[in-house]
């Protein structure tokens, strides 16, 4: 298990994480000066960012003192110099999930920041262009939600043909 | 007479704005500049290197220019050069492009939530057909993802079979893209030969999965079927004639002036603009960089083969075609050597909650009966968990991250697609550069439309 960067703000848990070497689960609020503290510390490529939505599954294996909310952030750094990877876990909160944008730490995390509040409406404060980026400009709703009711199609069976 | 015009005018007048409105993608699209936020602006501009600030220096982004002296046009999505249906927006000045943005989503059919409501052994169908080009690649994240969190060792055979058949897809999907790049370049004979010799290996693939694309081959606990008799052959012939054939696309391409002069010094980007942007694969080796997943966090087998990870030094459109010719080339000394060191065995783990039993056995037994009926009707349980893996696929990093909740469904598939990251380089690339560089920036991108959107 690797160290937290010397600069990273106070409070932060931490855990062991599959094929990763640590995951690491700051607040809202200590969050981007987190990500920034990995940066300095060689952490020199976000290889992704996403969300997820754990309504149905509240009950994971968070350390102590984590409070597990409805929408989680979830960030994959990678150092290329050092050959390691850590994981950052933020709880986003439950009716409107926000967090700061990586945006200025990350150039690169645009794109999936705008896939992130595109399919599950989780907003990224100081993002440049929050735009939809997958669904058309005029969409409803956040697919990737657990409640987004998913449209179905219906099977239309035709009538079995009566007797002759 | 004034009349007319004046009825002229406005007949126009209505018309474009009809167009603009049946056309327009809102605030996705590339805006005027007055209606764009000046750090959007900066990225639409490439200027990527800030510090950790976002204070950008104005004279980066030109904000004193006007709109009426620029041009703002489409490109795309049904543009022949755009390699499916990518479309860019780009703003000119005459003939240079000052600002781009690339807008995407036109083949998104959501996989990833698909994904939640399909069984882990149906998950590969699924992820097959993001990265049509190479399939097998999709397949290997995600099985490594779901087994990672399983916690499956997997028999050597599956292990070096899967090796094989990821580096003849990383052939495949480099052939295509050469023979793209060049038509894109008006190099028609290259487009012929490209997929000519895509050929042989896709009728190899045909043979061992049954598919020429979209295989499912690669699955939770190994592999679908075994490879067929005689496939040492099969391969060596594939691997003679397409080392040969390399050979004379080099001569056709590398030094051919018009082609140099077309790839030369367009387009660069350096190794901390790359980074920053979360650029993987070809393009990032093109820069100087030599990260490759298979040598400096291997997975499968690849620490126990010998090749060379090929890098680049200017990050330029001719760099990024020299690591991918290479690449072809090492690519076939793994192959060759696939075919020395395959072991025996299962080719596929023998666990009876992960892998259905054999055909035969199911008219013998019972057990084999139950086992097989639980495993397609309900499928396998995986521990709850998380995971994020990584793979190299022909265009960078594929990672998998997979949220399970102990069912039998993921309860969250997230797939990292090279190419939706390396997008973003594009209008870095762009910048400064002419319309007809457009074409063969966006080729040397390598962008997967399948893979963006997913």
């Amino acid at each position: 298990m690797i160290p937290l960067p010397p600069t990273a703000p106070p409070g932060v848990a931490c855990a062991d994480a599959l094929a990763c070497d640590v995951a690491c689960f700051p607040t809202p609020d200590a969050y981007l000066n987190l990500v920034r503290a990995w940066r300095e510390d060689g952490f020199e490529v976000c290889a992704d960012l996403c969300g997820v939505d754990y309504l149905g599954h509240p009950g994971r294996d968070l350390p102590e003192g984590v409070g597990a909310t409805r929408f989680e952030v979830v960030v994959n750094l990678l150092s290329v110099s050092t050959r390691r990877r850590v994981r950052v876990r933020v709880q986003a909160g439950d009716r409107e999930p926000r967090v700061a944008s990586l945006f200025g730490v990350y150039p690169g995390t645009e794109a999936m920041e705008r896939e992130a509040f595109d399919l599950l409406g989780i907003l990224f404060d100081g993002h440049p262009d929050l735009t939809r980026i997958l669904m058309p400009e005029d969409w409803e709703g956040h697919p990737l939600r657990k409640d987004y009711a998913v449209g179905r199609v219906p099977v239309q069976f035709k009538e079995a043909p009566g007797p002759r | 007479m004034s009349d007319v015009t004046h009825e002229t005018t406005v007949r126009v007048a209505e018309r474009v704005e009809r167009l603009t409105a049946e056309t327009s993608e809102g605030p996705q699209g590339l805006l005027e500049r007055r209606a764009t936020d000046l750090n959007e602006l900066g990225r639409e501009v490439g200027a990527v290197l800030r510090g950790t600030g976002l204070a950008l220096d104005p004279r980066d982004v030109d904000v004193e220019r006007s709109d009426d002296e620029t041009m703002i046009i489409n490109m795309g999505p049904a543009h022949p050069s755009t390699h499916g249906v990518l479309r860019l927006m780009l703003e000119l000045d005459g003939e240079y492009v000052l600002r781009t943005k690339p807008v995407i989503g036109y083949l998104h059919t959501g996989m990833e939530k698909t994904g939640e409501t399909l069984r882990y052994m149906q998950g590969s169908t699924n992820v097959t057909r993001m990265d049509y080009l190479s399939p097998i690649s999709n397949e290997l994240g995600y099985c490594t993802a779901v087994e990672t969190l399983l916690g499956v060792e997997l028999p050597a055979r599956a292990v070096w079979i899967r090796m094989l058949m990821a580096e003849l897809n990383r052939v495949a999907s480099h052939l295509v893209w050469l023979a793209t790049n060049g038509m894109d370049l008006g190099s028609t004979s290259m487009m012929i030969y490209g997929f000519r010799e895509r050929e042989l290996i896709l009728a190899f693939f045909e043979k061992t999965t049954g598919l020429r694309m979209n295989h499912n081959y690669i699955r939770p606990g190994g592999v679908a079927a075994d490879l067929p008799d005689g496939w040492e052959d099969d391969v060596t012939v594939i691997c003679d004639t397409i080392l040969e054939r390399t050979d004379e696309y080099d001569d056709l391409l590398t030094g051919q002036p018009i082609f140099r002069g077309r790839m030369e010094g367009v387009a660069p980007i350096s190794a901390e603009e790359a980074m920053a942007l979360g650029v993987t694969g070809p393009i990032l080796r093109s820069t100087g960089v030599a990260w490759d997943l298979r040598r400096t966090m291997p997975y499968l087998a690849y620490d126990q083969v010998d090749f060379d990870v090929i890098v680049g030094t200017y990050g330029d459109n001719f760099d990024r075609f020299a690591v991918r010719l290479n690449e072809i080339r090492e690519s076939i000394r793994i192959i060759r050597q696939c075919v020395e060191r395959m072991p025996r065995g299962d080719y596929r783990v023998q666990d009876a909650k992960v892998t259905p039993p054999p055909r035969a056995r199911i008219d013998e037994s019972m057990e084999a009966l139950i086992h097989h009926f639980k495993l397609f009707t309900e499928g396998f349980q995986v521990p709850v968990g998380e995971v994020y893996t990584a793979i190299e696929s022909p265009r960078g990093e594929l990672g998998c991250y997979l949220v399970s909740d102990g069912g039998p469904h993921p309860f969250r598939m997230h797939v990292r697609a090279p190419s939706f990251v390396n997008l973003q380089a594009v209008p870095l690339m762009m910048r400064g550069g002419m319309v007809s560089d457009a074409i063969t920036v966006i080729s040397s991108v390598d962008p997967i439309m399948g893979e963006v959107d997913r």
